[in-house]
């Protein structure tokens, strides 16, 4: 089959990926250690690991917001029910058959609508559900002073880790979904060159 | 298949995790670096209690040595009293208005009516009947029987505080008096016990130590280490492990250093306690009146910092006791943990007491008390506790079907005062009016006709007992089984042997079954946990199942 090789993903994007990943990870395995879910590394590694991983996240998505409000990446993201059912239907039998994909990848449009809607559904739901959460749980002795004090640490710890599974269960698809390109490694390997396999 | 082959990825991932730390000591509000050097530590430590850790306590500016009024061969404690009082004329007015001297007490919040001589406890049980033994922790002399003058300057016994050359000893049965004359101690043990040099005590009286607090502090309940689990003999001299305050090699506190007195009154009550201190540091000089024996009032309301801040956030619930003092009878004493008198007076064939003894030599049983058990590094037993303490008292009713707390720790989860506490709760069987249903006093050592201790008959005694003490009886004992809390504060271990966190977040951890505490790790909400973690798999055997179609598919289409 013929391809085409296109530039999708920046130098500071993959990295952004790629550290996001691995904080996402360590945050996956020690919070649900924290959790009580399994003893790993012990509470008190596990709790450390975690505050490190989630304020370098802050940090790492300080510069990320930046770089996507500053290169108008951002738009990326703005949703789009357009080929959603082609999309659909490809993951539930094309991709079986070799057929061509129904989504072709640019510069301009890297994310397939299916993508548009799961990242939008992380970034706008996920991410500030668990983000506000953690940060509660960070800063659970200053609730009284901030006016929180009605808060339960139970509901807060209780939607941190429904957050949590929402993230697991992202993780899982992502992973397997990246196989999901023009070949099965042509995602993985543009989100590590830049560099994405299309079809003609 | 994945690679990462570029330098640039883990340099920027370095940048960004050092960033993320420097956020992360941004956002927690202490100043401290991450790791306080040991040294810098003790150095403050040193600095806030205002001793320097080498040099011992300063000498006093008199030498007692040097007093003709002390160069007496006194004959008696109260003659050594009068030489005292000549100089310090208001020591013994001041002792007066103690709980030291009048064993009496009444707490403000409720009204209850305590003190020493008020109170039943489920260890010996009760004062009245049984002075002449209960009064050799005394701080006077000849507090025999009721008639006792509570008005006496005299009977101040001084020494016992004040002693330090540790050859001052009160004995059970003196009456609060050491002996004057050689005696056989323990009785009928064929052993002998020199009088006391007065003059030499009285020559050398200094600051109370530990060793003088002690004295009968921990001996509580009739012997070394039995009643409180975290204040017996080991404290004397302990090492830095067992007491990181009370390191006779390090900051060597005495009990004062906490227990600060003024005039005599001492701060710091098992029946008013303060069960949370939210004031912060005592300032010197400050007039507000507080219980200076907190934890709080030196070491303030924020005290960790750096790696440990996360601590902080601890104390709206918890007593600083409950992580630092990891567990009780830490000092390799055992703790007596419960005590059966329902079988007392099972005599050897010739009618004569039995006592059975372990392997180590503490007694398991005793035909004059019943039954023991002991333990050593005990885990407490944790509770909400507001610092108010209802107690059992000669006259309350009770029912006799459930167990009887002889005191019980009020507080809850919401009432905003309390913390949860490290409790040891000593458990006992013990008689009682089995038709009034209240506890009752017993004549255990004094009067030579009924004393238990003498003739092993429990209804004579209970009957002495509560006649002396004017209460009724109505003739029949009965057995209760009892529970009486003490708050666990002493033998505070260094930061290294503090509970760790897992001994709480985890299931069944050390306060699992507390009401009111939400501690991840330990308390999961169990549906959450069953639907998450099956959509997960559901999702997980979803994609594989997905790829091995796709797997197969593609063999079969190439």
């Amino acid at each position: 089959m013929a391809a085409e090789r296109i530039y999708i993903f920046k130098l500071f994007e993959r990295f952004w990926h790629w550290s996001q990943a691995l904080l996402i990870i360590t945050m996956l395995i020690t919070g649900f250690e924290i959790h009580g879910s399994y003893d790993l590394l012990g509470f008190h590694t596990a709790t450390e690991t975690h505050t490190v991983a989630a304020w370098t996240l802050v940090g790492l998505w300080v510069f990320a917001i930046f770089w996507h409000f500053t290169t108008g990446e951002w738009k990326q993201y703005i949703p789009t029910m357009e080929k959603v059912d082609a999309m659909l239907k490809f993951y539930l039998t094309g991709i079986f058959t070799d057929a061509p994909h129904p989504f072709k990848q640019t510069t301009v449009r890297k994310h397939n609508p299916l993508q548009r809607l799961a990242y939008l559904f992380v970034l706008a739901f996920i991410n500030p559900l668990i983000w506000t959460t953690g940060w509660f749980y960070l800063f659970y002795g200053s609730w009284e002073n901030w006016g929180f004090g009605w808060l339960s640490l139970e509901y807060v710890a209780m939607f941190h880790v429904i957050a949590a599974f929402m993230m697991l269960i992202f993780f899982i698809a992502h992973i397997y979904l990246a196989t999901a390109g023009h070949t099965v490694t042509s995602h993985i390997k543009a989100m590590i060159t830049g560099w994405e396999e299309v079809e003609d | 298949m994945f690679k990462f082959n570029s330098k640039g990825l883990s340099l920027a991932m370095t940048f960004v995790m050092s960033l993320g730390m420097s956020w992360s000591v941004m956002a927690s509000d202490a100043p401290a670096p991450d790791k306080v050097p040991e040294k810098v530590v003790t150095a403050a430590a040193a600095d806030v209690f205002g001793v320097a850790v080498e040099a011992k306590a300063k000498k006093s500016t008199a030498d007692h040595s040097k007093f003709k009024e002390l160069d007496v061969n006194f004959k008696d404690g109260p003659a050594v009293t009068k030489a005292c009082i000549s100089c310090h004329t208001e020591a013994s007015k001041q002792i007066h208005k103690t709980t030291h001297w009048s064993w009496d007490y009444i707490n403000a919040d409720t009204k209850q009516h305590l003190g020493k001589k008020n109170v039943i406890n489920n260890y010996c049980t009760s004062v009245p009947s049984n002075y002449k033994f209960c009064t050799a922790c005394h701080v006077g002399y000849g507090w025999e029987d009721e008639n006792f003058d509570f008005k006496s300057e005299e009977n101040v016994d001084c020494l016992v505080c004040h002693d330090t050359t540790a050859s001052y000893k009160k004995l059970p049965g003196l009456a609060g008096h050491p002996n004057y004359k050689t005696i056989e101690w323990p009785p009928h043990s064929g052993k002998f016990k020199a009088p006391v040099d007065l003059k030499k005590v009285a020559q050398n009286v200094g600051k109370t130590s530990r060793a003088t607090c002690g004295a009968c502090h921990f001996r509580g309940g009739g012997g070394d280490a039995v009643k409180h689990g975290d204040l017996d003999s080991s404290l004397t001299n302990p090492d830095r492990y067992l007491d990181v305050h009370m390191d006779a090699k390090g900051l060597d506190f005495s009990c004062a250093k906490c227990h600060t007195s003024d005039s005599h009154e001492v701060a710091g009550s098992r029946y008013a306690p303060t069960a949370k201190d939210d004031k912060g540091t005592q300032i010197r000089g400050s007039l507000e009146e507080r219980n200076a024996a907190t934890c709080v009032a030196c070491h303030g309301n924020v005290p960790h910092s750096g790696e440990f801040a996360k601590m902080n956030e601890h104390t709206d619930k918890l007593a600083c006791q409950t992580c630092h003092i990891p567990a009780y009878a830490r000092g390799d004493l055992v703790t007596k943990m419960t005590w059966d008198w329902s079988t007392l007076g099972d005599l050897d064939e010739n009618g004569h007491r039995k006592q059975i003894y372990g392997s180590e030599g503490k007694a398991l049983y005793d035909s004059k008390k019943g039954h023991f058990t002991y333990e050593r590094y005990v885990i407490p037993e944790y509770q909400w506790f507001n610092g108010e303490v209802e107690f059992t008292l000669a006259d309350t009713v009770f029912d006799p079907n459930q167990v009887l707390k002889i005191n019980s720790f009020k507080g809850s989860a919401n009432d905003g005062k309390s913390r949860v506490w490290p409790t040891k709760v000593f458990r006992g069987k013990q008689m009682y009016d089995k038709v009034k249903n209240t506890l009752v006093v017993t004549s255990l050592s004094d009067d030579p006709e009924t004393a238990l201790w003498k003739n092993y008959d429990i209804n004579k005694a209970v009957e002495y007992g509560m006649k002396y003490a004017g209460k009724e009886f109505s003739g029949e004992v009965g057995w209760i089984s009892t529970e009486m809390s003490w708050p666990i504060t002493h033998m505070v271990a260094p930061k290294e042997d503090v509970v760790a966190c897992h001994q709480c977040h985890r299931e069944n951890g050390r306060l699992a079954g507390i009401e009111g505490l939400y501690i991840p790790g330990a308390n999961n909400t169990p549906w959450i946990d069953k639907i998450g973690f099956a959509i997960a798999f559901l999702t997980l055997i979803g994609v594989l199942l997905h790829g091995l179609i796709r797997f197969v598919m593609h063999k079969r289409g190439g």
